[in-house]
């Protein structure tokens, strides 16, 4: 057998206020790559649409200065958690996270907006947040956190495509996707696209590309081409910042592929709003 | 900018026209899904509702908990859709201003003509609108927490005239 390497030991203490850290973080600014796009769409809006703009870029600066949430939806915590196999956790990590946003909400005065599907209780504390967790090489654990309002995630989609579809099918649902949902999804918004896998892995690939920066490069030629052919697409439509009409209903689509079975084309729209929220750190 | 004081006066709901930007003074509810499904029921049963609706202006909305020293926590609109089953009723009864986000079904439009305007409020510009609001309290419904009925007074608050009472739509797909 051999003897083990060196194991790091990470408290779940350290998890915790980590999580409750960049929860308050995610949702008391915006990051600089989706101002970057506001601003770019802005300039190039009239009327109503560069008015909601003026107004979502202004809100966004006295967030920041208050440190309070841009949003009054401060979502429901989706946490992206890289584990290093050479780190082990002391403590439940589970508890660790759910601890960590817990006390985010209660300390920075956010919304509380879990409650059961069913019987709808308020769970109180905006717990138990959406946890996606990998294991991966090292001794690091990396954390993201991004808090998702409902009015975008309820606007959000998945195709079950036939392999047939291909090329026009993916550019058709993200279209339909958009033209069925962005006016109620406080446009612009953001398209994050899973290509592949299963019904649930095209669905959190999905939502992994709202990580990515607006105006990030996608990993093939081929995703980039149909990045920008499906956002030429979606900003035809018209439906412009908080459907007021204009040239900016997406500032950006994301996509990400990944292989799937012969016998189908899993195709998920992630929708999200121009709150575009997320923080990232390693620990 | 126009400047409209709440409630609106039969003038303002006969000329607030469409796509025009004006800021809003004076007092409305908030009130959002939850909330609605409650004040429906009493109306179906004639029970007292906690506010009058006669001329009244709902905001859909749930703001954050208050911190220290705010009147009310951050406060942007929630989407209007969900509760258009309930507006009708509501405007039957008096409901005269509504301020919320997205799209209303043809059955509000319908109900809103000659009788009430729907403005929007920019989505996500919460501390923005929140900043407008001076003077807030729970006045129902207060185990709904975030969607509890408050009764807030607005000063100065930005809003696009999104529907007005001819039936006139600023909100693609624009006719
Ligand atoms: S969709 Fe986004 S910006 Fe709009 S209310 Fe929800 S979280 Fe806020």
């Amino acid at each position: 057998m051999k003897t083990m390497g060196a194991i790091r030991i990470l408290p779940a203490s350290k998890v915790a206020e980590t999580v409750c850290g960049l929860v308050i973080d995610a949702v008391c600014r915006l990051p600089d790559d989706v101002l970057f796009a506001l601003h770019a769409a802005k300039d190039i809006e009239t009327g109503a649409a560069h008015a909601v703009l003026a107004q979502i870029i202004e809100n966004e600066a006295l967030a920041r200065a208050a440190r309070r949430p841009c949003c009054q939806d401060t979502g429901l915590a989706v946490v992206f958690i890289d584990i290093g196999q050479d780190v082990h956790v002391d403590g439940s990590l589970i508890d660790a996270v759910n601890l960590g946003v817990a006390e985010a909400y209660r300390k920075a005065y956010l919304r509380k907006s879990v409650l059961s599907a069913i019987a709808r209780e308020n769970t109180g504390d905006n717990t138990p947040a959406i946890l996606h967790m990998r294991m991966v090489p090292g001794d690091r654990v990396s954390i993201h956190v991004t808090p998702k309002g409902f009015g975008s995630e309820n606007m959000s989609r998945l195709f079950m495509l036939k392999p047939a579809e291909g090329e026009d099918g993916i550019l058709e649902s993200i279209t339909q996707t958009a033209r069925l949902g962005a006016a109620n999804a406080c446009p612009p918004v953001i398209l994050g696209v899973g290509v592949g896998g299963t019904m649930e892995g095209a669905a959190i690939l999905a939502k992994r590309q709202l990580l990515r920066a607006c105006g990030s490069k996608a990993s093939t030629p081929t995703l980039r081409r149909l990045e920008k052919e499906a956002l030429r697409r979606v900003n035809a439509l018209g439906i412009g910042p908080m459907g007021f009409g204009g040239r900016t209903t997406a500032l950006a689509v994301l996509i990400g592929e990944m292989p799937t079975h012969l016998a189908g084309l899993p195709v998920a729209v992630n929708v999200q709003c121009h709150c575009a929220r997320h923080a990232g750190a390693v620990i | 900018m126009k400047q409209i004081q709440l409630p609106l006066s039969a003038r303002d709901i006969a000329i607030l026209h469409a796509g025009e930007t004006v800021t809003l003074y004076g007092e409305a509810v908030i009130a959002r899904d939850a909330a609605h499904k409650r004040l429906y029921a009493m109306l179906q049963t004639g029970a007292d509702l906690p506010f009058s609706l006669s001329g009244a202006c709902i905001y859909y909305a749930g703001p954050c908990p208050a911190a220290p020293g705010e009147v009310i926590g951050p406060c942007g609109p929630t989407t209007s859709g969900r509760v258009d089953a309930y507006t009708p009723a509501l405007i039957e009864a008096g409901l005269s201003a509504m301020i919320g986000k997205g799209a209303r079904a043809p059955e509000v439009v319908h109900a809103m003509r000659g009788r009430a305007v729907y403005f929007a409020a920019t989505g996500g510009a919460a501390i923005l609108l929140s900043s407008h609001i001076v003077a807030a309290e729970v006045i129902a419904f207060a185990d709904l927490e975030a969607e509890a009925v408050r009764r807030v007074t607005l000063a100065g608050m930005p809003v696009i005239v999104a529907i007005d009472a001819q039936g006139n739509s600023a909100l693609w797909p624009i006719a």
